[in-house]
């Protein structure tokens, strides 16, 4: 027989003889299938976090901030700043003729979560009815829209799931005042996670005469750069342009980074527990199989092909043990939502998202720990002497 | 402990198996040791903070500053021995990645306010006297190696100055310490002078004080006092929401999410995994054995024994991989700057005993109650 005819042959005697060692076997799998399950959820965290905040934008809207904040919650701009800023040429016209821009305020306002007594920090953001009319993403699901001028408010989607007491109907008290949800909003993005009103009533109330920012839509997506050029080097006018995009991308990349970073490390911890547990497993593998190892030696097969059947069984159970763990993730963990403190001191809320390539992460780092686990225990059958393997129970 | 030669042998036997099983014991307990340090952070981690002080701060959110002149009617409240106030100054130093907390405050109200900081009377004097005047933690100087009299330089995201730069320059006067060892750890933050602060911010800012600390005659006052002063302000544009220093520092960082839940899915699946790893092990061990048992038996060991000493064999296991596990969480905490502040402490240590001996039972107990069934006659033919 030839090299390759042997080891086909040796392989499939051993994957065969498996059910046979099934508790072995499922030792493998199971532990493997926990190290991947947990890779796969906390890669899946990261994942969604950064979806909700990247899908944010569209490349013809910008936001114009006040010179050097980083977050809207810290930019300050007066009246008259918010109405120079939309008067530039590129900005687009809306059907009424007013430019297609939305002075809006962002102010921080506490919630409590479902059963703590403790608030959590959600964004209040007032809109002008422009703001509206530039997000077409953004829809009603519940309820209607707020009215200018009165105090009602609209939940983001995710904000309503996470928080407690933000279904329509029920009241918020801001600075003395009571004000009515009216309606749930979609946009799909981290706006999803706001609370909206009338741009005015939210000045009124929280005494503030200027905008936190002021987002515009481009008649033309490619005059960015010449609209930062004028507004930047206005004298008038002190502010960062930056395509909204961008803006909510550099949100995310501090939390991202660190949900990264320990991933990584929890990951390579268990992956090293499973690692040595898989090898112990496997040497017991080879160990129960050590006479028939003997005999196949004596019946002349060679050592690759030895070592190619316990790589193999190795590989298949590790392989079934990261389907399993991705398995698990997907059912356990895709689309769930929690909420952290994202970038200005406010909730942002998203789901995890167990998307295929994190899938096909996961059964790479399942079929490496199943390869070096496999490869000691392999290389040990191989040189097990034929007359002592003979010899063995 | 004359068996423990029996139990040593045992485990030694196979020395491979014994290290690879130890080995992803202590991967377990790495992971466990430090997960529950960070959750030992995040829930009783204010567990040392006065109990007599109050912080009041905006319903709306503690991000709402609240306006200075609310002060008079706060100490005004019967129970109330004095009051400061704190706002958060949002500044980086150098590099956006060298944040750390700095707050503006009227130094001798925080003098008052937390004793728990020590600073000689001189720096004291020093703070209160330096227009542009700032005292670090202990901590904070060494990591970037400051001394009284630096000019330290900060970038405030949130506050501009009336000329339109965010850019501040604050000169240091004085370096505190803590009390004690916990209130030390906490030395990486910076107080600054709020009246230069006032000052020099846009004038739309000014007269807002942040939050209100308010520390309290009596201990066993917070729940009134507390609802006193809220009731103050209640229906106002100023509503206030006043709670104990602990509950704001827990509600914060509460704020993180859900981090115990999180923490404790991971640690449940490495556990699942490591269990059926390290039971597969012992019993193994015990079924290549079955014909010691025989023998042990035919010496005249009793059932009993037979069973203590496979349990004994599995808790030795099990502690010895746990204290190497957490040994090694404890020393990777240990090596973390003190602004990660998550460190192994006695709550950490009693789960981790516990972890280890339902551990050591949930594995050692099968193999154990079949080695104590096995009948001499076929435990010697090893059926």
């Amino acid at each position: 027989m030839g090299m390759l005819t042997q080891t086909r042959e040796i392989v499939l005697l051993n994957l065969r003889s498996i059910p046979s060692r099934l508790g072995a076997s499922l030792v493998i799998v199971i532990g493997i299938a926990g190290v991947v399950a947990v890779l796969v959820a906390m890669l899946s965290m990261a994942r969604g976090l950064s979806r909700t905040l990247e899908d944010t934008g569209a490349p013809d809207r910008v936001v114009v901030l006040r010179g050097g904040s980083t977050v809207e919650l810290s930019s300050f701009m007066d009246r008259a700043s918010s109405t120079l800023v939309r008067q530039d040429p590129a900005v687009a016209r809306l059907p009424s003729s007013l430019p297609a821009a939305s002075g809006e305020i962002v102010v921080v306002t506490e919630v409590m979560r479902p059963g703590q007594s403790t608030g959590a920090n959600v964004s209040l953001r007032g809109v002008e009815p422009a703001g509206l009319l530039l997000r077409p993403d953004l829809h009603l699901i519940e309820g209607r829209m707020f009215r200018p001028g009165l105090r009602e408010i609209v939940v983001g989607s995710a904000a309503r799931g996470q928080f407690a007491n933000l279904d329509p109907g029920s009241r918020l008290r801001f600075r003395g005042t009571d004000w009515q949800v009216v309606g749930v909003f979609q946009s799909g993005d981290a706006h999803d996670s706001e609370l909206w009103a009338d741009l005015e009533t939210v000045q009124g109330v929280f005494r503030r005469n200027g905008v936190s920012s002021v987002l515009l839509r481009l008649a033309n997506a490619d005059s960015f750069d010449a609209l930062k050029e004028r507004l930047t080097r206005d004298p008038q006018l002190n502010v960062d342009v930056q395509r909204e995009g961008e803006y909510f991308r550099s949100q995310s990349s501090g939390l991202t980074t660190q949900i990264g970073i320990v991933t990584s490390l929890v990951g390579i911890v268990m992956a090293l527990g499973a690692l040595f547990g898989a090898i112990n497993t496997m040497y017991s593998a080879v160990s129960a199989r050590t006479a028939e190892i003997g005999t196949l030696r004596a019946l002349g097969f060679g050592r690759v092909a030895v070592v190619a059947s316990v790589l193999a069984e190795a590989l298949l159970l590790a392989f079934a043990g990261g389907l399993l763990g991705c398995g698990i993730a997907w059912l356990l963990f895709n689309g769930y939502s929690v909420s952290t403190l994202g970038g200005g001191f406010s909730q942002i809320a998203f789901d995890f998202a167990v998307t295929s390539d994190l899938l096909r992460q996961g059964l790479f780092w399942a079929l490496g720990i199943g390869f070096i686990g496999g490869l000691a225990p392999a290389l040990h059958a191989a040189n097990i002497p034929v007359t002592e393997a003979l010899r063995a129970r | 402990m004359k068996y423990l030669p029996l139990i040593l042998g045992a485990l030694l036997r196979k020395k491979w198996r014994t290290l690879l099983a130890l080995l992803s014991l202590m991967a377990a307990f790495l992971l466990l040791g430090l997960g529950q340090a960070i959750n030992s952070l995040v829930e009783g981690g204010a567990e040392f903070l006065g109990v007599d002080r109050l912080i009041t701060q905006a319903r709306t959110s503690f991000t709402q500053p609240l306006p200075l002149r609310l002060l008079p009617r706060i100490e005004a409240v019967p129970g109330v021995k004095r009051v400061g106030y704190s706002q958060f100054f949002g500044g980086v130093y150098q590099d956006p990645r060298n944040f750390f907390p700095q707050f503006a405050v009227d130094p001798p109200r925080l003098y008052e306010t937390y004793p728990e900081w020590k600073l000689d009377a001189e720096a004291k004097r020093a703070f209160a006297a330096t227009r542009n005047g700032a005292i670090a933690g202990r901590l904070l100087a060494e990591e970037y190696g400051w001394k009284v009299g630096d000019t330290i330089p900060l970038n405030s995201l949130l506050w501009q100055k009336r000329d339109g730069s965010n850019a501040w320059e604050w000169k240091l006067v004085g370096i505190f310490d803590g009390r004690d060892e916990q209130w030390q750890k906490r030395t990486s933050i910076m107080y600054l002078n709020f009246a230069y602060f006032d000052e020099s911010r846009v004038a739309g800012a000014a007269g807002l004080a942040g939050v209100f600390v308010v520390r309290l005659r009596d201990p066993n006052e917070v729940g009134k006092v507390a609802a006193m002063i809220d009731a103050q302000f209640a229906n106002s544009p100023d509503e206030t929401k006043t709670q104990s220093e602990q509950e704001f520092q827990v509600g914060f960082l509460r704020q993180i999410g859900d981090i115990a839940f999180i923490i404790n899915a991971i640690l449940g699946a490495a556990f699942f995994s490591i269990l059926i790893l390290t039971g597969f092990i012992m019993n193994q061990s015990v079924r290549e054995r079955v014909p010691e048992f025989g023998v042990l038996k035919c010496l005249g060991f009793t059932d009993r024994s037979v069973l203590g000493l496979v349990l004994a064999e599995s808790l030795a296991l099990c502690l010895t991989g746990a204290a190497l596990g957490i040994g090694l969480a404890y020393t990777v905490t240990a090596l973390l700057p003190p602004k990660y502040p998550a460190r192994i402490d006695a709550r950490v240590l009693v789960i981790a005993a516990v972890a280890a001996l339902l551990l050591a039972a949930v594995v050692g107990l099968p193999p154990a109650w079949r080695a104590m069934q096995l009948k001499i006659v076929d435990a010697l033919a090893g059926r």
